[in-house]
């Protein structure tokens, strides 16, 4: 039996609802569908040590179990993005432990920046392990470019703080009033002029950042402060992707010729921000811990997800465990990312108003 | 053929079917019972006959209540896993039928949705009761007077009529009617009977629900306990026997069934494929070694216990979750382990406290079932 790759894949994704791309049945035809091909992206395991060997077990099984599913899949993804937050406090012990772990998938891993692995140490040991914080690379036809959009104002990173430590535990904080907005920063953003000068306007472009190059809500850092300057750069290419960790659940939009997608984090979900267009936010100032209650799944909304690229548009499918699983995928008529289940009103899942 | 009409009498009694016989049985619900199949007292005694008929096996002494007998509260303890025809050993610890009807869905792995269709996979599995195909069932019952006669009186059909679903449907009636609660947590439970159960199974009963944390999957209600979630899950039993190589096993094993390969074969005779789970049935990558949440009614008269018959006694099953799903400290965590299994940290006591709440989960007709 053989089948066409595309069809397969989109019986993966909307006719056999909720399953993850079940591909390894058939011969694939790949014929001449260059710019098609998978990848992985597993986000936000926020491995924390306790004390010598011992790290909250939680966040280890949360990533333990991502990398075995992705081992998998097949056809096998050509190679897997992590988005960042590897280690809670950026501690060497956290960041090691998390690379081990890692060190199971049987694909190449590209590594984003997170702040979680930064503000300890300006990112010293990250880089000393995994090399450069920016670059880019070329994949079948598609312009991968990775930033490090968590960085700040320096007056914020340089002057406020007695150590490390403590600038790593302000950061760490999700509502932390005394945390500072997110950005690429002017030296970044020249590099990627320059890098992009080379690329025809007709490659897809793929940028990997660990915030959202999008302005979300500004209390959490849902956000990047030179989002703007950066989709500016981003503007003259026919078909723009942007991949993000940090905000722990599924979103997506489209802002021009800008898809935007978020990855689940391994570790653990954060609630729905408010939109800081409202007139007025009512959240809770202060401070979100970085655990919740005791939900019997421990694994309960969180995951990673699968990316299906075909003619330089992304489809995500979202693994869920012990849920549903998602697949948001770009849609051609609309010119945008929609969930291919759930964007109808009749087939949503009901919000929940008895407690 | 009715020789144990004396204990199906017991069952019958307490059976609640559309209003058929007497209500439910304390702490269950209505059973519920598809529009396509309505229940009959005809179909019931049919269906019990088709559940007890040797002739449906290739060597002629295995039905479905080998496996699934009512003197064993409808299993076939003390045998880790079943027999079939020659004594031939599957890879699964026959799960009771006793409350099957509740189920969300049939098999350890939930391979079929219903009790009619599940009724006719055993008929064709080789270790089982191998028979050629489900023609040469319908062969034996037509060539039987009193089948034909009876499946005219309960389906109106003529014996070209008969068909291998009405045999399900005559099977799945009968299976409807084996249900049983009032056991003494019942009474307990939802009967206002404070002296029900022993002190020390009252203690179990709050370990239960909350540190032991047993309830988020046997589940009870405030009216009702079937004590599942109808769902599957990884618990890290044997689940090591398959975690090197576990991913060519599963492409290898979604290969095969491509090709045609039928699951519930593949299931019975690969040790290996077995341990996959749910997986070969919804080849979802969460599903790999995850299996159903059994009911824990009777559960101390139908051991051993787990997918795989592994655990021997109730205390074995308590300290195998207090370990976070081992027996001993040392033992592998699977990666795909369900997260809702993690250490306990119950004492010896809590321990004896949670074994002696489930055994006041037997019902009163399965109490003299002996235990070996």
């Amino acid at each position: 039996m053989t089948f066409n790759r595309r069809s397969l894949l989109r019986a993966g994704g909307g006719l056999a609802a909720g399953s993850l791309l079940p591909l390894s049945i058939v011969k694939l035809a790949f014929g001449d569908e260059a710019q098609d091909f998978t990848f992985a992206f597993i986000s936000d395991s926020h491995i924390q040590q306790i004390k010598g060997t011992e790290f909250v077990r939680n966040w280890d099984r949360g990533l333990i179990r991502a990398v075995a599913e992705c081992n998998l899949m097949r056809p096998r993804p050509d190679f897997v993005v992590y988005g960042g937050d590897i280690a809670q406090l950026a501690k060497p012990e956290e960041i090691d432990h998390g690379l081990d772990m890692l060190s199971a998938l049987r694909y190449d891993v590209k590594y984003v920046m997170g702040e979680h692995d930064y503000y300890l140490d300006l990112g010293e040991y990250w880089s000393k392990q995994l090399g450069d914080q920016y670059y880019s690379f070329d994949h079948k036809g598609v312009h991968f470019v990775v930033l490090n959009s968590i960085l700040t104002y320096d007056d914020w990173t340089f002057n406020r703080w007695s150590s490390g430590e403590e600038r790593m535990s302000v950061m760490a904080g999700l509502d932390d009033p005394r945390g500072s907005p997110f950005m690429v920063g002017e030296k970044q953003r020249k590099w990627l002029k320059k890098d992009l000068s080379k690329i025809d306007k007709s490659t897809p472009i793929v940028v990997l950042s660990h915030s959202p190059l999008q302005k979300i809500f500004r209390n959490w850092n849902f956000w990047t402060e030179d989002a703007d300057d950066v989709q500016a750069i981003l503007a003259p290419f026919d078909k723009v992707t942007v991949f993000y960790g940090h905000v722990h659940q599924i979103q997506y939009n489209q802002i021009g010729n800008i898809a935007f997608h978020s990855a689940m984090a391994t570790a653990w979900p954060w609630p729905y921000p408010g939109s800081y267009a409202q007139a007025a936010n009512h959240l809770p100032v202060l401070t979100v811990p970085m655990n919740r209650g005791d939900p019997f799944f421990e694994r309960d909304a969180t995951g990673w997800q699968f990316i299906d690229m075909h003619t330089g548009r992304a489809d995500v499918h979202y693994s869920l465990p012990q849920n549903e699983n998602r697949v948001v995928a770009f849609n051609e008529k609309t010119g945008r990312p929609e969930d291919t289940e759930f964007q109808d009103e009749d087939t949503r899942i009901p919000p929940q108003f008895h407690y | 053929m009715f020789a144990r009409s004396l204990l199906m009498g017991t069952v019958f009694a307490c059976a609640a079917t559309t209003g058929l016989y007497a209500a439910e049985p304390l702490g269950l619900p209505p059973v519920p019972v598809p529009k396509d199949n309505p229940m009959t007292e005809e179909k019931v005694k049919l269906g019990e006959t088709l559940f007890n008929e040797t002739r449906f096996s290739m060597t002629g002494d295995v039905s479905c209540s080998t496996c699934h007998d009512p003197e064993k509260a409808f299993t076939d303890s003390p045998l880790q896993f079943s027999q079939g025809i020659n004594k031939l050993a599957g890879t699964r610890n026959a799960p009771t039928v006793v409350n099957a009807a509740y189920m969300g869905a049939q098999f350890w792995d939930g391979r079929e949705p219903t009790l009619e269709t599940q009724a006719l996979q055993p008929f064709l599995n080789p270790v089982e009761m191998a028979m050629p195909s489900h023609d040469a069932i319908i062969e034996v019952v037509r060539g039987d007077k009193d089948y034909r006669a009876a499946f005219k009186k309960v389906f109106g059909v003529d014996r070209d009529d008969i068909t291998i679903d009405l045999v399900g449907k005559a099977i799945a009636s009968f299976e409807r009617t084996v249900i049983s609660g009032d056991s003494p947590f019942d009474r307990y439970m939802y009967g206002g009977e404070e002296d029900a159960m022993s002190e020390a199974a009252i203690r179990g009963m709050d370990l239960f629900r909350n540190k032991a944390r047993c309830v988020s999957c046997h589940t009870t209600s405030q009216t009702f306990a079937l004590f599942t979630d109808s769902k599957f899950h990884n618990l890290n039993v044997n689940f090591d026997s398959i975690s090197e190589g576990v991913e060519e096993l599963a492409s290898g094993f979604l290969e095969r069934k491509a090709e045609g390969a039928d699951v519930d074969v593949t299931v019975l005779t690969d040790k290996a494929a077995a341990e996959l789970g749910r997986y070969t049935v919804s080849e979802r990558v969460q599903d790999i070694g995850a299996f159903k949440t059994p009911t824990l009614r009777n559960v101390a008269v139908t051991g051993p216990y787990m997918h795989d018959g592994s655990l021997k006694t109730l205390r074995e099953v308590v300290e195998f979750y207090n370990r976070g799903g081992r027996l001993t400290d040392e033992a592998p965590i699977n990666d795909f382990q369900d997260s809702g299994i993690r250490p306990l940290d119950l004492t010896e006591q809590e321990i004896d406290d949670v074994v002696a709440f489930l055994e006041a989960l037997t019902s009163p007709q399965f109490a003299d079932v002996a235990q070996e």
